[in-house]
């Protein structure tokens, strides 16, 4: 009796210390890794100057009344939609795809799929920067074809870079679509076609909401790595197009300014976290959705 | 769409359909199903009956053969154009719309507007009893429920040919009996012909006009219940449909319908022969254990009892035969019904000739 209300009373305590324990050195890791600095930010955006010493909201009052820093903020967060939605256009096919096919085209469509996270961002985008270039591979074969006199100006371009992250960033959208879509029960498509429903209306009324968790999760995913994504949005937006994470870079590095980039950086990691929240919110609207079987 | 339906024929005429692998699904059906009839497939799973479902839904394009509702050769038209009605096993409601809009599913994909649909899904909600459920989402409601509501969104769009598959089988024992109860209730109301998919022969046989027993692809029997119990014509269909006894013998004389068998336990019976047989031939004697009874003169053969099962309504001796094939015999149980030890002597004979079933071996 008294060894049977210990074991009860002792055991659930010594689950949750357990786990808590394990979870301890990743903690650690995580506070002087990510909280710390991120506080350390925090503190430097409010200053002044740029030595910071001068404690203020100034930065901020710079940034938000600056037309130039709020046409890169919306410049950057548009960029982030027009990647999701590429991506979510040229996925969710793939993803259907993936669910009506066999086992080995199956496999042949995971690989390729997953073949982007397989090589470095600097290769990708590099690659990307010879397919778009003046004398890359699209202008002269359309050259040599007589399509075009002169090449089309392609790398540089919103038009490009769209197309090189949406390539970069497919992964991220079709991964979570595939599992989506693969939840729902295929019966319910050849009942709604019993019940006398086209294949378009079936895929509006049935298909397509019952996988929105997939699309919520995917566009989330897309959309954060998109307009965070540094390396492929400078070497293929070049010069003329600036976007926060090269503002902010420039601001850091080459003005030295840290308080301002500071100031940024937390503006930024607002605007992404209200993005997130917005499709989290959507996703908790279309959660009864996710549990078809 | 007011118009009042009348029950459409549906024939299925030489289906075959072979699939991609090259596998025989089903062979030459032929079927010929009367308006506001119900009809149950009945098979062991793999024996192409859900097959025969989805070719008559129209999700499966036939290898062969023709698909007739009423007096259209439907095998051009796509599911959505049959207007057949479908209860999947597992009901397949739409697990994002409510109660209401899942009844009214049908009505929207063919225009029908808001108010209209409503009211009839109301109306549909009401005949199964779940009136007050509408605005519920499927997974609030319990097993029953979801297949009441399966059937009314089947129902909704009027059906020529009502399909279910396997409707009962998620279901527990009882509530099993009030839902096969209710769907005759309404099928008789909505006058809509209706084909049962199941493996069960007690549903098959308790809820079917016209049963067709499938085996391998094959069409086996098609009759009333009766038929298919008492003058089973396949060898098949008399061990799978009801229990039998099977016990070897060899044919020594033929009249007509009747055939004299000598048994390899020793004894002669006369039973019935739905396949010709001929004299000296091997066969199988099929003999249901309700059909036995144990006699005091010499007829029937002999052997001895090796267990009895008191099965409450039911008395069941399992006798073991001089060739060593054990058999079953049972009998209605009445105050007087005697148990048998293990080990008496007894001989066993039909309760009357012809109902024992010879089937060439």
């Amino acid at each position: 009796m008294k060894s049977a209300t210990t074991a009860s009373a002792t055991a659930p305590g010594d689950v949750t210390s357990f786990s808590l324990g394990l979870a301890l050195p990743l903690g650690v890791v995580f506070a002087i890794f990510f909280v710390l600095p991120l506080a350390q930010l925090f503190y430097l955006s409010l200053h002044n100057d740029t030595a910071a010493t001068v404690w203020g909201l100034g930065q901020y009052i710079k940034f938000l009344s600056d037309p130039f820093s709020l046409a890169v903020l919306g410049s950057t967060l548009l960029l982030g939609a027009e990647v999701t939605l590429a991506c979510l256009v040229l996925g969710y096919p793939i993803a259907w795809l993936y669910q009506r096919s066999g086992s080995r085209v199956q496999t042949l469509i995971i690989m390729i799929v997953l073949l982007p996270l397989l090589t470095s961002v600097v290769v990708r985008t590099f690659a990307w920067i010879v397919i778009l270039g003046r004398q890359g591979i699209i202008n002269s074969v359309l050259q040599s074809l007589g399509l075009i006199g002169t090449p089309l100006r392609m790398i540089y371009t919103q038009g490009g870079l769209i197309a090189a992250l949406a390539q970069v960033q497919m992964p991220l959208m079709v991964l979570p679509l595939i599992t989506a879509i693969g939840r729902i029960d295929p019966n319910l498509a050849d009942a709604s076609a019993s019940l006398g429903a086209g294949s378009w209306r079936t895929f509006v009324k049935v298909m397509l909401p019952l996988s929105m968790p997939g699309i919520i999760a995917g566009c989330t995913l897309t959309y954060a790595a998109a307009i965070t994504a540094f390396i492929t949005q400078s070497l293929i937006g070049g010069g003329q197009m600036l976007f926060m994470p090269m503002y902010l870079y420039q601001q850091a590095s080459t003005l030295q300014n840290w308080p301002f980039a500071a100031a940024i950086s937390i503006i930024f990691l607002f605007a992404v976290l209200a993005i997130v929240a917005l499709f989290s919110m959507l996703g908790r609207r279309a959660r009864g959705y996710g549990d078809a079987r | 769409m007011a118009s009042v339906s009348e029950a459409k024929s549906l024939v299925l005429d030489r289906i075959t359909h072979r699939f991609a692998s090259g596998t025989m699904a089903v062979s030459d059906i032929n079927l010929d199903v009367k308006g506001g009839e119900i009809i149950a497939l009945l098979g062991p799973s793999g024996c192409g009956k859900t097959t025969l479902l989805r070719i008559i839904a129209g999700f499966i394009g036939q290898s062969e053969g023709r698909v007739i509702i009423g007096n259209d050769v439907v095998d051009a038209l796509p599911p959505n154009r049959r207007a057949v009605g479908i209860v999947f096993q597992n009901y397949a409601l739409f697990p994002h719309l409510s109660i209401s809009e899942n009844v009214g599913y049908g009505l929207a994909a063919r225009g029908v507007d808001k108010a209209t649909r409503n009211k009839e899904a109301q109306r549909l909600l009401d005949m199964v009893q779940l009136g007050p459920f509408g605005e519920r989402l499927p997974r609030q409601l319990s097993g029953g429920q979801q297949q009441r509501v399966a059937l009314a969104r089947a129902l909704a769009i009027k059906p020529s040919i009502l399909l279910l598959d396997e409707p009962f089988a998620a279901l527990d024992k009882n509530l099993r009996l009030d839902m096969q109860i209710e769907v005759k209730r309404l099928q008789r109301m909505a006058g809509t012909t209706t084909l049962i998919v199941t493996h069960d022969q007690e549903e098959a046989l308790s809820m079917a006009d016209r049963v067709a027993v499938l085996s391998h692809g094959h069409l086996e029997q098609f009759g009333t219940p009766s038929e298919i119990y008492d003058q089973p014509q396949t060898l098949f269909v008399n061990t799978f449909v009801g229990t039998a006894n099977r016990v070897t013998g060899t044919v020594i004389a033929t009249d007509a319908d009747d055939v004299k068998v000598a048994l390899d336990a020793g004894g002669e019976i006369i039973a019935r022969a739905p396949k010709p047989v001929r004299a000296s031939d091997k066969v199988i004697v099929c003999l249901r254990p309700e059909h036995l009874t144990f006699v005091s003169d010499d007829s029937g053969f002999a052997g001895e009892i090796g267990m009895a099962l008191p099965l409450g309504a039911t008395v069941v001796h399992e006798i073991k035969a001089k060739d060593g094939s054990s058999i079953k015999i049972s009998q209605a149980r009445t105050g007087g019904t005697p148990l048998r030890e293990a080990g008496t002597p007894v001989r066993v004979a039909p309760l009357a000739p012809g109902l024992a079933t010879v089937f060439p071996q």
